[in-house]
């Protein structure tokens, strides 16, 4: 007897197209500007991407980190302040004479630090996420200003600066070191979130937190490992930040929050917690990047490109929920 | 035989409330034993501080004779006790074997040991039998049965020897209660005890053999259910005794239907007609899923119908209503999710009783606070709310006070018709009572009312007619006294 094709064969499919959206996406974006464009050789040109690629790196960097916030159920609004503090700091440091190599883990460490403040705040203040993180935006963003003395500090020429460039120092590494590093640590993150212990628990803090408590897990130093650990990679995003301008700006990475945000959204996480992957989140990273770069070559104004980030973000974000209401009907 | 968990004296206080003194409770391996007492009689409480999530101010606890004083679930999880909340603790979005083995994972090198996992899991659902479910689904696309397994099967992976119930059938259809009164029994058979705690006495009967009655934080009874009756039990929970629960009420005297409904159908409802007189209580009685919650729904605008046709005081009504619409023609509406729909938990106790018709205390579209605290206060007196003060937020009052606000909204609305969707669930016995009474008065004052139950013994003791819900069909509605029990199943059953 031949059985027609089953529903649960048609609805895992359908669960494949569905997981591959954020893809679908980045490739109609992708193939939008390159036609547009009327140049695809230009547009997919090795030079084009890596321009693309070195510009991701920073909020590439901070969406791992958001990454596992968001899927551990919760938010953090102090990226962009924590990535100028932590840039002025590795440009004071260079300046004065630290060791470059000093100055970096310096950054990273505050940014860590940083991380663990808001992680304290939540778990031991009992402030809820959004407040926490509010409150460090306006802390870390004064901070660096104080720094700073209210001006960008200038450090001298040393390999930090070479990190974030579009043009990697030595032909053979194809693109920056940055978009290396970001790439390993993205790949560590995807395993840690996939395969370790924590990671797991991490998502069942997301899933639901009263039964992860229940489940005994100590929740409070979950947090503030998820809250550190994030921190950590915002202050190494500070760092790429700092090595593209060669300088440390306080004022910089106003809203890089918002756009690290998105590329988590847009790439399948959950602003409920217990969904999300670091490759969606890589995703949705290019995604934004190659629209941002796509319009600036079709010449169209910033604001256009904002408009059409808004517009994506939500439409993504539709997308999601319809395939939700979608899983419900098949059962 | 040493009892596998005894709790002596145990007293704790939040802030000015006392919710325990002396609590006491005595429990042998392999026992099933019920908890029993009213809303706020210290139940929750008490399985609190047993599951760690709470420290008592005095007292002791010993498990198998050793001194026992856990400081985080994980310690009560490492002694063998797991709770099982009154909802599902889960994890939605992880597998069955994350959910299963959450908190005591298998490690290879600090990795999660998905293999290992795998196979744990199976065996303790195989030895559950319950080898069907697939280690490897995603715990949230199982229906909520399956998922009441997952649950105890998580006790069971853990090597729990005392496994803690609050309320876990407040949430399941019939037929899930009854498969987990047999993995309760099977539980039970295999040496754990397990510590259930229910607001009905038939089911608590059905499924233990000993109780523990707690009243104001104090344990004031226990022994072998087989020896005690439904009376005393009562007795005991509420310290005096419940001679008549259900009011005494005269049958109203014919007159014109006030609500008519011809041919209803909506999304989960096929087919209901009904009419519905002044000064009626008409029950409407159907299992989890049978429509009844969807056909109130579709009445009052909060689920688009399909079909049918509505009328009120003999008129038609629109049959695509908003509440606002059906609130104007005077539909009052409880729903049966107290904290998610009926009532706005963190306003006020005066803001919830006048929310759907704050014209009564205000002009112009300004409030009048005094006068709004004034009719609230009136209304929380006629139904005996327990209260500091109608400032209170509703969330801190118990689940009784709770129905007893959301009831005084719509007597406060003035509807004429109510629609009653499970006045009673999860709420004390002497709250039930008083609910029986306010719904006796409003009938006898000429409301007519409409008031769906799963709970048989309600709709026998308090309505004139009876009209049974199965599979999204309403039967014809027959008067109370042509219904027994088991007819009443039967036909919520078999249609």
């Amino acid at each position: 007897m031949s059985a027609p094709p089953t529903p649960k064969g048609a609805s895992e499919l359908r669960q494949r197209l569905v997981k591959a959206g954020p893809f679908l996406g980045l490739l109609a974006v992708v193939l939008f500007f390159a036609i547009a464009s009327g140049a695809p050789e230009r547009y997919l040109s090795a030079n084009n991407l890596r321009v693309v690629l070195a510009q991701t790196v920073i909020v590439a960097l901070g969406a791992i980190g958001m990454t596992l916030v968001i899927v551990g159920g919760g938010i953090d609004l102090a990226v962009g302040s924590t990535i100028a503090l932590t840039g002025v700091l590795c440009a004071l440091a260079i300046r004065d004479g630290w060791s470059p190599i000093l100055a970096v883990l310096a950054s990273v460490l505050l940014g860590g630090a940083i991380g663990l403040v808001n992680g304290l705040a939540i778990t031991r203040l009992r402030v809820v996420p959004f407040i926490a993180t509010l409150g460090m935006l306006g802390v870390a963003r004064g901070t660096a200003k104080w720094l700073a003395n209210q001006t960008t500090v200038n450090p001298p020429e040393t390999w930090v600066n070479q990190l974030a460039v579009t043009f990697p120092p030595v032909p053979w590494m194809v693109f920056a070191p940055g978009v290396w590093i970001a790439l390993v640590l993205a790949a560590a993150m995807a395993f840690v979130l996939r395969r370790t212990v924590f990671g797991r628990r991490v998502f069942a803090l997301g899933s639901s937190e009263a039964a992860a408590r229940a489940c005994g897990i100590d929740t409070g130093r979950l947090k503030l490992a998820v809250y550190g650990t994030a921190g950590l990679l915002f202050g190494l995003a500070g760092v790429m930040q700092m090595s593209r301008l060669r300088q440390g700006d306080p004022t910089v990475a106003a809203g890089t929050e918002l756009d690290v945000i998105a590329a988590v959204v847009i790439g399948g996480g959950s602003l409920n917690g217990g969904e999300g992957t670091v490759l969606g989140s890589m995703v949705g990273a290019l995604v934004m990047a190659f629209l941002r770069n796509g319009s600036q070559q079709m010449g169209w104004p910033s604001y256009v490109q904002e408009i059409l980030i808004g517009v994506i973000i939500v439409v993504a974000v539709a997308i999601d929920r319809w395939r939700h209401s979608q899983r419900e009907d098949v059962e | 035989m040493t009892a596998v968990l005894r709790i002596s004296g145990i007293d704790k206080r939040f802030g000015a409330t006392v919710a325990l003194s002396g609590a006491s409770l005595e429990v042998q391996p392999g026992e099933v034993h019920a908890l029993l007492g009213e809303n706020g009689a210290g139940k929750s409480t008490l399985l609190s501080i047993v599951s760690g999530l709470e420290r008592p101010d005095a007292g002791t606890m010993h498990v198998h004779g050793e001194p026992y004083a856990p400081r985080s679930p994980r310690d009560a999880r490492a002694a063998g006790i797991a709770l099982i909340h009154q909802e599902l603790s889960l994890f939605p979005h992880l597998t069955v074997a994350e959910n299963v083995l959450m908190g005591v994972e298998p490690r290879r090198h600090g990795l999660w040991d998905a293999e290992s996992a795998r196979r744990t899991t199976r065996e303790v659902l195989a030895e559950f039998g319950h080898g069907d479910i697939d280690p490897d689904a995603r715990l949230g696309r199982l229906p909520i049965g399956a998922q009441q397994v997952v649950e105890i099967c998580r006790a069971i992976a853990t090597r729990a020897r005392v496994v803690l119930m609050d309320e876990p059938t407040s949430s399941l259809p019939r037929g899930d209660t009854e498969r987990l009164f047999a993995l309760i029994h099977r539980l039970s058979a295999s040496g754990v005890a397990v510590v259930y705690i229910s607001h009905f006495l038939e089911e608590t009967r059905a499924v233990a053999s000993a109780y523990t009655a707690l009243r104001d934080g104090r344990s004031v009874g226990s022994g072998s259910l087989g020896t005690v009756t439904n009376e005393e039990l009562i007795a005991q929970m509420v310290g005096r005794t419940v001679s008549e629960l259900f009011p005494k009420r005269d049958r109203p005297a014919p007159s014109e239907p006030v609500l008519e409904v011809e041919g209803l159908a909506a999304p989960g409802l096929h087919q209901a007609s009904l009419s519905l007189r002044r000064g009626e209580v008409l029950g409407i009685f159907g299992l989890m899923g049978s429509g009844r919650t969807e056909m109130v729904r579709a009445l009052f605008g909060l689920a688009r119908p399909r079909a049918g046709s509505v009328r009120v005081h003999g008129r038609d009504r629109a049959l695509a209503a908003r509440p606002s619409g059906r609130l104007a023609d005077g539909l009052g509406y409880l729903s049966e999710d107290r904290k998610g729909e009926g009532l706005a938990l963190p306003l006020s106790v005066a803001d919830n009783v006048t929310l759907t018709r704050l014209s009564s205390c205000s002009s112009g579209g300004v409030l009048d606070p005094a006068r709004q605290r004034a009719q609230a206060a009136e209304r929380a007196r006629e139904l005996d709310v327990r209260l500091r003060g109608t400032g209170q937020p509703v969330r801190t009052l118990s689940g009784g006070n709770q129905q007893k606000v959301a009831f005084a909204r719509i007597l406060h609305q003035q509807a004429d018709v109510l629609l009653l969707d499970e006045p009673t669930r999860g709420i004390d016995v002497a709250s039930k009572a008083q609910l029986y009474e306010a719904v006796a008065r409003a009938a006898a004052a000429g409301k007519a009312v409409l008031m769906v139950s799963s709970y048989l013994p309600e709709l026998l003791g308090v309505c004139d007619r009876v009209a049974v819900m199965c599979r999204g069909r309403l039967g014809a509605a027959r008067p109370v006294a042509e219904w027994t029990p088991e007819s009443m199943l039967e036909a919520a059953i078999a249609g």
